[in-house]
């Protein structure tokens, strides 16, 4: 090796360089050479993992609780396909992710070999970019443009992947590139013009609506204060996508809450009423437009975004801005300002007028039996479980897993800041939220990490407990368990004639029993009674603990904006029938 | 900008960094994202054999079209993309090589029709002719219709490469 470093050395010393930290992975043939690297150093420390899935989902609950690159690192075949599930969630919710795979020597590629899968193949389409390294004189830069990318523009997973044969052998280090990357620049800086138009036509609006999605969180929290700082500015009211939530203060009283399928009415009429919108960072997606021709048909759109090919995509607008929504952010204010002409101050005031009507219909409200005995309902528990936190005065990070539980944690749990919420939005992917939570609670040790969970998805990546075991994460499991995949059958009342196939959770474990096999603390809720107190002792625990809530089976999240259906189309509550509320056939097949 | 339903054709070049994987990537966008391609051309096109030329020939509605280009020019090695039909006049050409097997009346009829569109014979036998042809897509699918009744036996053909007039570089 002639005094030279081993492509494994090369790698560490490029992941130092690039200021990693920690890893998050799971050994395997082919990356015990990097495995031997990381053993003789102290400077990267490792997590072991218990499923390369939990690898990305805990790498990207890292990135997007501090805003930094999460790094994975897991063998060839088996240990790269595992990973996939996650590379996708992070590809949807455009989180910065660098997953190091092994591979089989340069020599076995394509030869069936022990443990080969054409890993750049597989995540080709689940990556934002991917590498496979085969000469050595390619790794150092390979490793540098790995996190250029995964962080810069719209950030995204990158994937390495690593014959053996380049990692034992030897290989030169090159520093990170002085002048970025030669092909991929994003644009950051917006057009200015294109800045003052926005700005004008806001200024003219009679009933304007900011809605504002997760590109505003990946921008960093100057973006986040910044459209505090505009909304207060305009008095506009604003909405918030799931990913999203956080960036404005759930407790200003110009946020109207999250818009879309589970989104409050007056988001979701606000948007549809409205004249002028301002989206930024956001992507119509289809969770949040509903059905597209009946989406806010009445106004004149302005899109910010950094991503191109995310404008004019599903929803045609008059301005797009192509930009880091910080930018934009910043551009919109000083334009504000320096336009002399006021804004419409008495329709704004009849435009709020009409906002607070929708907002005393209380579309959130639920009614609690407070007997002793009575079930526990579960937007009862997470307001609790809110409240509760809260008046600890601690930092909180909330994961969650997807189905009803997270729709009810959005729409109850208050989100003051940003990087403090941390849900599978784009891929919705049962399993996320614990090793999220592994994830947020490495990266912030005194933090109180609570992963809202199903008694459905929790079973997904339950493996990870042994993670928090081994690591001492205080992480606290909250599950609202109602024995059912509850937004399984919600779907299927209200759309299937209430055939509730395969949506019913038998033969569910005994949770406290399986919190303490994982020398954790177990706890159950059975009735309304119980329940803030064993919130209460969740939170005075100091270990992890697994809280299983007993909640209504029968309960649905609403409102719903039934897929296909327009924004004025939303069911309020359970009196109204799913098909008599705008599901209509070609309704029907969508998700 | 309005809903435009109305399909158009569009003549795409993109460079990019060659790299493996590059033509995969962008051939896995097309399908996956279920836009179409009508032609596909791809070459190293400077010196060092760096840089590669892809240009597509696809079509969709205007909204599509800008979308397709968007998608493209996200791709991390992709340098430029340019709607050679948006951006000013372009060229575009695409050769074919034509085996046409025949003999007799058929046989002369075809040779004659190649020298009208300037096809080149490249072989010959006592029963057949190879053409090489050269020319916009209009005037190759013109001839293919011409000779087909007259015993066209095969087809090979490049897929369009094209660029813009003038001093434009892409
Ligand atoms: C990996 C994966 N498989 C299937 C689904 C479809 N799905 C969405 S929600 C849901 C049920 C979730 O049940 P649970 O975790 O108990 O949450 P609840 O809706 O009851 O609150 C299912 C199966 C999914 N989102 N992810
Ligand atoms: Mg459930």
């Amino acid at each position: 090796m002639s005094g030279e470093q081993s492509g494994a050395e090369v790698l560490l010393q490029a992941l130092k360089e690039q200021g990693v930290e920690v890893i998050f992975g799971y050994p395997g043939g082919a990356v015990l050479p990097i495995y031997d690297g990381l053993f003789r150093q102290n400077a990267i420390r490792h997590v072991l993992v218990r499923h390369e899935q939990g690898a990305v989902h805990a790498a990207e609950g890292y990135a997007r609780s501090t805003g930094k690159v999460g790094v994975v690192l897991v063998t060839s075949g088996p240990g790269a396909t595992n990973a996939v599930t996650g590379l996708v969630d992070a590809l949807m919710d455009s989180i910065p992710v660098v997953c190091l795979t092994g591979q089989v020597p340069t020599h076995l590629i394509g030869n069936d070999a022990f443990q080969e899968a054409d890993t750049t193949g597989i995540t080709r389409p689940a990556t934002k970019h991917n590498y496979l390294v085969k000469r050595p004189q390619d790794l150092a830069r390979a490793v540098h443009e790995a996190f250029i990318v995964a962080r810069s523009g719209r950030p995204g997973p990158v994937v390495i992947d690593l014959p053996k044969d380049i990692m034992i052998g030897s290989a030169p280090y090159s520093d990170p590139p002085e002048d970025g990357h030669p092909s991929y620049r994003p644009r950051t800086e917006p057009d200015p013009a294109a800045v003052r138009r926005a700005a004008a036509l806001l200024k003219g609006a009679k009933r304007p609506i900011i809605y504002t999605g997760g590109g505003v969180i990946n921008s960093g929290e100057e973006a986040a204060a910044l459209l505090g700082t505009f909304v207060r500015l305009t008095g506009y009211p604003c909405t918030s996508t799931l990913m999203g939530l956080g960036a404005v203060p759930a407790s200003d009283p110009r946020f109207l809450g999250m818009l879309g399928m589970h989104g409050t009415y007056e988001a979701n009429l606000a948007m549809h009423g409205a004249d002028v919108m301002l989206a930024i960072g956001a992507r119509f997606d289809d969770r949040v437009t509903g059905r597209l021709d009946a989406f806010s048909p009445g106004s004149r759109k302005i899109h910010a975004d950094i991503d191109p090919s995310s404008v004019n995509k599903n929803v045609p607008v008059e301005v797009p801005i192509i930009g880091d929504a910080g930018r934009v952010l910043a551009g919109l204010i000083e334009a504000w300002e320096a336009d002399p002409k006021a804004h419409d101050r008495a329709a704004l005031a009849e435009w709020w007028r009409t906002i607070d009507e929708w907002r005393a219909k209380e579309c959130l409200a639920f009614t609690q039996d407070a007997a002793k005995g009575a079930v526990i309902k579960p937007q009862h528990a997470i307001r609790r479980l809110y409240e509760m936190t809260v008046a600890l005065g601690r930092e909180v990070f909330v994961t969650t897993e997807v189905g009803q539980h997270q729709m009810w944690a959005a729409q109850h749990f208050r989100f003051e800041q940003p990087r403090h919420w941390m849900t599978s939005g784009g891929l919705g992917t049962m399993g996320y939220g614990l090793p999220a939570a592994v994830g947020v609670q490495v990266a912030h040790p005194e933090g109180l990490v609570i992963d809202i969970a199903g008694e459905a998805s929790i079973l997904m990546n339950i493996q990870e407990m042994s993670t928090i075991a081994q690591y001492r994460l205080p992480v606290k499991v909250f599950i609202l368990n109602n024995q059912y995949m509850g937004m399984v059958r919600q779907w299927q009342e209200l759309l299937h004639g209430g055939r509730y196939a395969e949506s019913y959770m038998a033969a569910l474990p005994d949770f406290v029993k399986l919190a303490e096999s994982f020398h954790a603390t177990g706890l159950r809720a059975e009735s309304v009674d119980q329940l803030d107190e064993v919130i209460r002792v969740m939170l005075e625990t100091e270990g992890p603990v697994i809280a299983d809530i007993a909640v209504d089976p029968k309960e649905n999240c609403f409102p719903m904006i039934p897929s296909g259906a327009a924004h004025n189309d939303m069911i309020l509550s359970a009196a109204t029938e799913g098909r008599a509320a705008g599901i209509t056939d070609p309704g029907l097949v969508l998700v | 900008m309005g809903r435009d339903a109305s399909l158009r054709s569009a003549t795409i070049s993109v460079l990019v960094e060659n790299e493996p994987g590059i033509l995969a990537r962008v051939v896995g966008l097309f399908s996956g994202r279920g836009y179409n391609i009508d032609s596909l051309t791809v070459a190293a096109v400077d010196e060092a054999g760096r840089q590669s030329r892809i240009n597509i020939v696809t079509s969709g509605t205007e909204m599509v079209i800008e979308q397709i280009k968007a998608q493209l020019g996200r791709l991390v090695p992709v340098y430029r993309v340019a709607d050679l039909g948006r951006e000013g006049p372009h060229i575009a050409r695409e050769m074919a090589l034509i085996k046409v097997a025949g003999t007799g009346e058929k046989r002369a009829e075809a040779l004659r029709l190649a020298e009208a569109f300037r096809a080149r014979v490249i072989d010959a036998t006592t029963e057949s002719f190879i053409f090489e042809l050269t020319g916009g897509t209009e005037k190759l699918d013109a001839f293919l219709a011409l000779v087909r009744p007259l015993g066209l036996a095969e087809v090979s053909r490049t897929g369009i490469a094209a660029i813009a007039r003038g001093t434009r570089t892409i």
